[in-house]
């Protein structure tokens, strides 16, 4: 009776123990988010939107970073989403029997183990240096896109290999080749799932700071990039520049600078996962 | 196992349908391999335009495959090679210079479970058409009323086209994929158990179907239902483990077997 | 229109060779500025060489003070993340009710979604304040407060996986264990996490690659003096820290400082391909059991 009561504790006390740690992460997460909000919600002007940065935190602002952010945004999509989904497609729907569609499939699981700061030092070399691109908004989303690469072919083969083939089949009795099948039927059922991988995958490069750095983003930029082959900043940089002060005021710049950046993250976040359960509870064929 | 050969001559003195003309499709000593696995061995049969032909046998008998050799649908089956020879109007469709899409549009397929695209109703009965460039948007619409009151379900569905296929009744999805097949003007339809997921009046509706289709269409079906068979067809087909052991008119299949595993299975010996 | 099939078929190919084109390419820029780099320093040097300091006048190239700094920071990651992680795996798979798990996982997920960055801060001025409090004499740069921190941050890896892995264990050996009336704490530790052990350990290892690879936490608040110590409360430097500090000063290109990076770069290469290709010969060999 003795054991078993020490069992019953056991278990009970487990589960306590359980639930501690699962909403551990979350509750440090809780006290963190206040913690910057009452920070930094002060801080959050017109002023600090619209201007660039200074020598005294007090005039700083962080719209080059933004529209910095803005374009690697862009160029960064540009590239990954065409190549990324391709990728997906051929492997998919194509490259299934043959040898070198394996090595590409153990090449991009073996690169989306690659820390992100390796891809800075390639893209510093290959695009910085042997394409002469310098430390461009162009250099820097080309390494980003390589960087997102394999999550964007994941989520398209995951989203392709979930079409049932019926609509394969019922497309080919019709006598649709096989590159009117794919992009007519499987691609736009496959949308949903695509669309919201490519959300996250763009919502972690705007969160990137290590790999720009390394490609010679710059920590003072004062002008807003106008072209791909600017110098630019981007705003996880410009917290990154801020943070690395000892001045207070220059703490409190960063704080709000990291509202901004995760008001951005979660709302990304939040658009991808909405439509993933609104697409979800569609693919019920 | 012995396989019974009809030949053409003797074949058609049994067979209901044109006899003056010549047979729409002819499969001559077709094998069939999956890998190592012969399933359809030495068949030959002739099977003459605007008629209904079932091929009856129980499961895994080849009927089935037998039916995706006429449009070419085992292509894209793993270990899949034959011998043989198989016509549509006088031409080897396995013949190199064939083009499996136009092949396709000749010769359409109505499948066991209803598989409309998630896409609307118009978007369906038109997507034949789509693929081959086809966008006059008069020519569409002209041929999405045509085919599906072809296939009875223009007055079902005639205000709601632009709503989702997805939203149909079993019954009014695979009338839908009836409709969809019929838009690229085939000669040849061929129905894979095409009644067997829906219930006893959407059955019907469809077996109505087929016999007014058979006017215009040769018709090919594959069903388990043995009545069904009786129902609808004018000849029938009777395949046993990748052999074809009979080959004749249905009423006589039915009511006079020559062949005694014919007559056992349609009095449900076996099944 | 076949040659245009064919034509898509092999863009659409050239577009999955650009993982290929990326591989070598990582190989190559990191190898051709290594041997630039070891044309001028022996490999012995780099590897026994107490000390890092090529931006100095008095240089030294050893590895091992970036080497310590990364495996100290991530030891004291997977320290915090390893016990939570796999406690809330084991929780979430076998004591919480559904709605509840349904509920917490998405919400576990963002502590993955935050930037690191943002950690970084968290770090620097939450967590190392007030293990000042605690720790007498902590140093405001440190490998403790980052190492935490990444802990926080990791904890989704490895009880998301951890869950799969639990998940996928055979639901009849469950209920052999509840059968002989064992309670939840003694199936999950006697029966359930051994047989998901593969899992579970593939998990630690991806969350082990995570932790090495990781640049900015570490980057603003564990400081940039390369020390070889295993003392968590002075301020080191790791091999992502040191690479950001080189991009973010002045050196030339071609020069022996430059190519430093390089070879800092390719020792966290080399490292992390290891680990991560170890994961998948075991992830291997777990699939192969449940064939």
């Amino acid at each position: 009776m003795n054991k078993l009561n020490r069992n019953r504790i056991v278990d009970s006390a487990f589960k306590w123990f359980g639930i501690a740690c699962t909403l551990f992460g979350l509750v440090m997460l809780g006290i963190f988010l206040f913690g910057i909000i009452r920070d930094g919600i002060g801080r959050i002007d017109w002023d600090f939107l619209v201007n660039g940065p200074s020598r005294r935190a007090q005039n700083a602002g962080i719209l080059p970073a933004m529209v910095g952010t803005l374009w690697v945004l862009g160029l960064t999509a540009i590239i990954a989403i065409p190549v990324g989904v391709s990728a997906g497609i051929y492997l998919e729907e194509y490259g299934k029997k043959n040898r070198l569609a394996s090595v590409i499939e153990v090449n991009i699981t073996n690169l989306a183990g690659v820390p992100s700061i390796i891809y800075g030092l390639l893209g510093l070399e290959i695009f910085g240096r042997v394409m002469g691109m310098g430390g461009s908004l162009l250099a820097g989303s080309c390494t980003l896109a390589l960087l997102i690469l394999p999550v964007i072919i994941v989520a398209t083969r995951e989203s392709v290999k979930a079409t049932p083939n019926t609509i394969r089949e019922a497309s080919y009795a019709l006598g649709a080749s096989k590159w009117q099948t794919v992009w007519r039927q499987v691609l736009p059922a496959a949308s949903g799932g695509i669309v919201t991988g490519v959300i996250l995958a763009l919502s972690r490069a705007i969160g990137e700071t290590a790999p720009l750095i390394v490609v010679g983003a710059l920590a003072y930029v004062d002008h807003v990039p106008a072209t791909p082959m600017d110098d630019f900043t981007v705003l996880p940089i410009q917290i990154f520049n801020w943070v690395s002060r000892p001045q207070q005021a220059f703490l409190v710049n960063a704080a709000a600078g990291i509202l901004i950046l995760l008001l951005i993250t979660f709302m990304m976040n939040g658009i991808a996962l909405y439509l993933r359960h609104r697409w979800q509870k569609k693919v019920k064929w | 196992m012995e396989s019974l050969s009809i030949s053409a001559t003797a074949g058609r003195k049994k067979l209901n349908g044109n006899q003056e003309m010549n047979p729409k499709l002819q499969a001559k000593k077709v094998d069939v391999f999956y890998g190592d696995n012969h399933v359809i061995k030495g068949v030959s049969m002739d099977i003459d335009p605007n008629t209904v032909t079932a091929f009856i046998g129980p499961s895994g008998c080849g009927k089935s495959t037998f039916l995706r050799l006429l449009n070419r649908m085992n292509d894209y089956i793993e270990g899949f090679s034959k011998r043989g020879h198989v016509l549509i109007d006088d031409e080897d469709i396995y013949d190199k210079k064939v083009r499996v899409e136009e092949l396709r549009k000749k010769v359409g397929m109505v499948f066991q479970k209803p598989n409309p695209f998630p896409k609307t109703i118009y978007e369906n009965v038109v997507y034949g058409l789509r693929i081959q460039g086809i966008s006059d948007k008069n020519v569409l619409d002209e041929t999405v009323e045509r085919c599906l009151q072809q296939a009875a379900l223009w007055d079902e569905v005639k205000d709601t086209l632009k709503k989702s296929a997805l939203a149909l009744s079993g019954g009014q999805q695979q009338r839908l994929c009836i409709a969809r097949t019929l838009a690229t003007a085939p000669s040849i339809v061929l129905m894979d158990e095409p009644a067997s997921a829906l219930d006893p009046i959407s059955t019907s509706k469809i077996e109505e179907l087929i016999y007014e289709l058979k006017q215009k269409y040769t018709i090919i079906i594959v069903t388990h239902n043995m009545q069904q068979a009786g129902r609808v067809s004018d000849n029938t087909a009777f395949f046993y483990m990748g052999d074809l052991v009979e080959y004749g008119a249905t009423k006589e299949i039915f009511t006079n077997p020559k062949q005694q595993r014919t007559q056992n299975y349609i009095t449900g010996r076996f099944g | 229109m076949r040659k245009g099939e064919k034509l898509i078929e092999r863009l659409l190919l050239a577009a999955a060779a650009i993982s290929i084109l990326t591989t070598a390419g990582i190989i190559w820029v990191l190898l051709s500025e290594s041997i630039g780099f070891f044309s001028k320093v022996s490999i012995w040097d780099f590897l026994t060489d107490t000390q890092w300091t090529p931006l100095f006048a008095d240089k030294h190239f050893g590895i091992l003070p970036l080497l310590t700094g990364t495996l100290l920071t991530t030891v004291i990651a997977i320290v915090v993340a390893l016990p939570v992680g796999l406690t809330v795996a084991i929780y979430l798979n076998e004591y919480a009710p559904r709605r509840f798990r349904k509920v917490i996982k998405p919400l576990l997920e963002i502590l993955a979604a935050v930037p690191t960055v943002v950690y970084g801060y968290f770090a620097l001025t939450v967590v190392t304040p007030f293990l000042q409090k605690i720790i007498p004499g902590l140093s405001g740069f440190n490998a403790l407060s980052p190492g935490i921190v990444m802990g926080i941050m990791i904890i989704p890896l490895i009880s998301s996986l951890s869950e799969d892995a639990l998940y996928a264990v055979p639901k009849s050996l469950r209920e052999a264990s509840y059968g002989m009336g064992a309670t939840r704490f003694q199936t999950s530790f006697r029966v359930l996490v051994p047989a998901a052990s593969s899992g579970i350990i593939v998990s630690v290892i991806l969350a082990i690659s995570r932790a090495v690879g990781e640049t900015m936490i570490v980057a603003i608040a564990a400081g940039q003096q390369p020390r070889l110590t295993l003392d968590p409360t002075v301020p080191i430097e790791t091999i992502t820290t040191y690479i950001v500090q080189v991009s973010m000063g002045d050196v030339a290109r071609g020069t022996l400082e430059y190519q430093t990076i390089f070879a800092a770069g390719i020792t966290l290469f080399v490292f992390t391909l290891l680990l991560n290709n170890l994961s998948l010969r075991i992830k291997k060999r777990l699939r192969q059991k449940y064939e």
